[in-house]
C-alpha cells in the first residue's frame, strides 16, 4: 500500500519560538552557521490508494490550520 | 437558562466552570463530546484542559467532535457560547471563531492574574465592564495570531472583546504575557453571542480565591436572548 510523507510547517511570516529556542541551542554548541530553525510536523498515512484530490482533502480538513501552517504532500513508498 | 458545560477526553476545567455557573445562579449540566443533542441548553461553556492531549493541535480534534455541529447550531441562533483557555482553541479551530493560538512567545507555560481591559462594549460579555478587570491566565498556547486583513476586520467590526493590559489600562510589551497580536486576550464572533478568551473567568468568581472579576462577564449569560433553541 502507498505511504503518503505530508508535511505541515508555519507558516514563513510567523515566529516559530520553539525553533527559535532550538536555534540558540545549536548556536550554544558551536553551530554558529545556523541563523534559524523551523520545526514542522511529518505525517505518514498508509492508504489504500494514492488520490491527491483526497490527500488534499485530508490537509484541509484536518491535518493542516490554513491560518497558520502550509502543507505539501508526497509518495514515499 | 441552562447551560451545557462540554467535556472532551482531556477537559480539564469543566468541575471550575460547572461550579462557577451554578454558583452564579445558572442551571448547568455537563454535555458529553459524543452527544448529538443540546435541545434544552440554551448556552454552552468550553471549558480549558487539553482535549485529546493536543495531538496534531491545540484544539484540532475536539474541533471536529460530534457536538460541535450542535454547538454551530446554537450559536447559528445566537445563544450565547464561551471558550476559555482550550475552549478558545476548540472555538477558532472548529471556525467559529478567527485567528489561531500558538505557542507563547516565551515558549513558557504561564499561570498567572493578568490585567485585561474589555475593548468592545457593546457584546453581552463586555457591555456591563468598565474598567480592567484581573482574571487568571494558565496556557503554553495562547499566543493569539490571524492574518492582517483578518486583525483589520477584527478592529474595524469591534470585535476584540478584551485586550491584555497593565491595570490602568495601559498597553505595553510587558502587560502581553505571551506575544498575542494587537495584545488580543478575546474576541467575538460576528453576532456578538461567541466569545473566545484564553484567561479564565471562572477561576475569578470568589473575593477570596484571585478575585471576583470574572463574575460580570459570565453574567452575560443570562443577557444573550437565546430565544428557544
Amino acid at each position: 500500500m502507498p505511504i503518503v510523507r505530508v508535511a505541515v510547517t508555519l507558516k514563513p511570516s510567523l515566529l516559530d519560538s520553539a525553533g527559535r529556542t532550538v536555534a540558540g541551542s545549536l548556536d550554544k554548541l558551536g553551530f554558529h552557521e545556523v541563523s534559524s530553525a523551523r520545526i514542522g510536523k511529518l505525517i505518514h498515512l498508509e492508504v489504500d490508494r494514492f488520490d491527491p484530490e483526497r490527500i488534499k482533502e485530508m490537509c484541509e480538513k484536518l491535518l493542516a490550520n490554513p491560518v497558520i501552517e502550509d502543507y505539501s504532500f508526497e509518495v514515499v513508498e | 437558562m441552562k447551560i451545557a458545560v462540554l467535556r472532551f477526553p482531556g477537559s480539564n476545567c469543566d468541575q471550575d466552570a460547572l461550579h462557577a455557573l451554578r454558583t452564579l445562579g445558572y442551571r448547568a449540566d455537563y454535555a458529553w463530546h459524543e452527544a448529538t443533542d443540546l435541545s434544552g441548553f440554551d448556552g454552552v461553556f468550553l471549558p480549558g484542559g487539553f482535549t485529546y492531549g493536543d495531538y496534531l493541535r491545540c484544539g484540532a480534534i475536539a474541533s471536529r467532535s460530534p457536538v460541535m455541529a450542535e454547538v454551530r447550531r446554537l450559536a447559528e441562533r445566537g445563544a450565547p457560547v464561551l471558550g476559555v483557555c482550550n475552549g478558545f482553541q476548540v472555538l477558532c479551530e472548529a471556525g467559529l471563531l478567527p485567528g489561531a493560538l500558538m505557542q507563547n512567545a516565551s515558549q513558557k507555560f504561564i499561570c498567572r492574574p493578568v490585567w485585561l481591559s474589555p475593548v468592545n462594549r457593546t457584546s453581552p460579555w463586555t457591555h456591563g465592564l468598565d474598567r480592567p478587570i484581573r482574571i487568571p491566565i494558565a496556557h503554553g498556547e495562547g499566543r493569539y495570531t490571524c492574518d492582517e486583513a483578518t486583525l483589520r476586520a477584527l478592529q474595524d467590526e469591534d470585535r476584540i472583546a478584551f485586550r491584555y493590559t497593565d491595570s490602568s489600562g495601559h498597553r505595553s510589551a510587558d502587560a502581553n504575557p505571551n506575544g498575542s497580536a494587537d495584545d488580543i486576550a478575546g474576541v467575538l464572533n460576528a453576532g456578538g453571542n461567541v466569545l473566545g478568551m484564553m484567561p479564565h473567568p471562572e477561576r475569578a468568581i470568589n473575593p477570596l480565591l484571585a478575585g471576583d472579576d470574572g463574575v460580570g462577564l459570565l453574567r452575560a449569560f443570562g443577557l444573550v436572548r437565546a430565544g428557544s433553541v
